[in-house]
């Protein structure tokens, strides 16, 4: 089970969290303009990034707030924690 | 080549002479500069294709390129169940299709694959589960698939160990039966192919990782860039499950996919009690028993995205709750081993079997956490779809477009697996 550090809370087992899949993936502006493929972008596609990857997770079970992890998905260790709206912060690479 | 032929006769006369004398099973091929045809990936999808595309294509200049050993993915870590109880017509065709070709699998590819239809059976806890079930059980039968209805007593009677008790926290109030799903020795699959293609002179080639997709002038497939030397090829198809997307990556190619570690597990070995299948989508437990004799259990998908091919813990626990409470008589039972596989989710939980838009690129993934059922079906209609540069008609809608055009085939939404 992974542990988890929530930016509000500290570091708490996995079961208390639900997933979030891929982070920083900003809504579109001015989804009128948008063409089907840029939707289909937009809902669908995902990095599935194997190596460093910026997630989102919710501590559902805790506070229910939104934040964002950086992992390793070949290793599944955590490399950093932040809150929604910042930047990643610096990790070890 | 010549290769020995497996029959009853055979298997006397060299157990008469101490079992000496087995041939190696396919040739240790070395990567040629050149192929017509190259699969990524060594699974029973892609070892499938490769056996179709040269029986029945006539290409038989090809290879297979498996950066592991042939079985050691998702062919090896799954939990055999093999069924064609899907609700839209789409995905009945396809798996329905598997079903009869795992029927004659063993004769075709003259290796015992163990294919065991002794019925998979899909618990209902819930007056939602029994609406759903019912209407999965009236679509199979006019997409001509076979599922019908049973009630509690019914469903204990087909498996005996069954608890249909009330006192449990999800009781059972009954089941749809699909008899002619099954099980199937997984790892025979990936032998069985790999033997049948070799003896058709595919070049079956472990330890050999694809690095690079090198592309002509106008964008088509040119050439395989391998931990093993570049090999020219001008059709690559990729079956490389949970990995699909980091290999077209290489060619630019964008997918629909999310990989998650999905986890099984094996208790020790008992005597025969177990005579089906038995899933519960609901509580989350699949359940069989090996000829060895081991319960096989399936358990969840973990919550994130990962390669690790490992899960966490609480995803077994879980399951071994439901399997605790539906089957008491296995409450002190002691579990072996533990593992886990990386599978490709798409958006709608169904697969992928296409052409890609660059020119000589086909991709087989997205089989989430059901491929090994659709193996010989998914392989038949992938190397139609290499071999002719155009899909099958049972794989015509399974196109990375769908999910543009908007025509899902939702299975994710028909629940089929809670998800």
């Amino acid at each position: 089970m992974l542990l988890i550090v929530c930016p509000y809370c500290g570091k708490r087992p996995e079961i208390e969290f639900s997933y979030g899949g891929q982070a920083h993936l900003a809504r579109p502006v001015k989804p009128a303009e948008l063409d089907d493929q840029a939707w289909t972008d937009f809902l669908y596609m995902r990095t599935n990034t194997k190596g460093v990857y910026a997630e989102r997770w919710r501590h559902a079970r805790g506070c229910g707030r939104f934040f964002n992890a950086v992992r390793d998905t070949t290793t599944d260790q955590f490399l950093a924690f932040y809150k929604t709206g910042e930047r990643p912060p610096e990790y070890p690479k | 080549m010549s290769r020995q032929s497996f029959s009853a006769l055979a298997l006397i006369r060299r157990g008469l002479s101490g079992h000496l004398g087995w041939q190696k099973q396919w040739r240790k091929a070395e990567p040629k500069a050149a192929y017509d045809a190259v699969i990524v990936g060594g699974g029973g999808h892609g070892l499938g294709a490769a056996y179709y595309l040269a029986k029945e294509h006539g290409l038989t200049n090809i290879a297979v390129l498996e950066k592991g050993w042939i079985g050691g993915g998702n062919t090896g870590r799954n939990t055999t169940i093999i069924r064609s109880n899907y609700l839209f017509n789409e995905s009945a065709a396809l798996y329905d299709h598997s079903v009869k070709m795992w029927e004659t699998l063993s004769q075709e590819l003259n290796y015992n694959v163990m294919f065991s239809p002794r019925g998979v059976m899909m618990l209902a806890h819930t007056v939602h589960d029994i609406q759903v079930f019912k209407r999965h059980v009236h679509a199979n039968r006019c997409n001509g698939v076979d599922n019908e209805w049973l009630e509690p007593e019914q469903a204990k009677a087909f498996c005996p160990p069954l608890n249909i008790e009330d006192n449990i926290r999800y009781p059972v109030l009954g089941a749809a039966l699909q008899r002619r799903g099954g099980t199937a020795r997984h790892d025979a699959v990936a032998w069985g192919y790999a033997r049948a293609a070799d003896a058709l002179g595919v070049d079956i080639i472990e330890n050999c990782e694809v690095t690079g997709i090198k592309r002509d002038d106008g964008g088509a497939v040119r050439a395989l860039e391998t931990s093993r030397g570049l090999i020219r090829t001008r059709k690559v198809g990729v079956s490389a499950a949970g990995n699909t997307s980091v290999v077209l990556r290489l060619a630019g190619v964008r997918l629909p996919l999310e990989s998650y570690p999905l986890q099984a597990l094996v208790s020790e070995p008992i005597k025969p009690i177990f005579p089906c299948v038995v899933m519960s989508n609901t509580i989350h437990a699949y359940i069989s028993q090996s000829d060895k004799g081991e319960l096989v259990i399936g358990a969840g998908t973990d919550a994130y995205t990962s390669y690790t091919q490992r899960g966490a813990l609480h995803i077994n626990t879980h399951t071994l709750d439901a399997v605790c409470e539906l089957f008491p008589n296995f409450r002190r039972m002691r579990m072996l081993r533990n593992w886990g596989g990386i599978v490709d989710v798409t958006p709608d939980r169904s697969p992928i079997i296409a052409k890609t838009q660059v020119p000589g690129l086909y991709v087989n993934c997205g089989w989430g956490t059901g491929g090994f059922k659709a193996t010989p079906g998914s392989a038949h209609v992938f190397a139609w779809t290499i071999a002719r540069d155009e899909p099958h008609p049972i794989n015509a809608p399974f196109t990375i477009e769908r999910f543009r055009d908007g025509y899902l085939i939702d299975e994710a939404a028909a629940a089929a697996v809670a998800h």
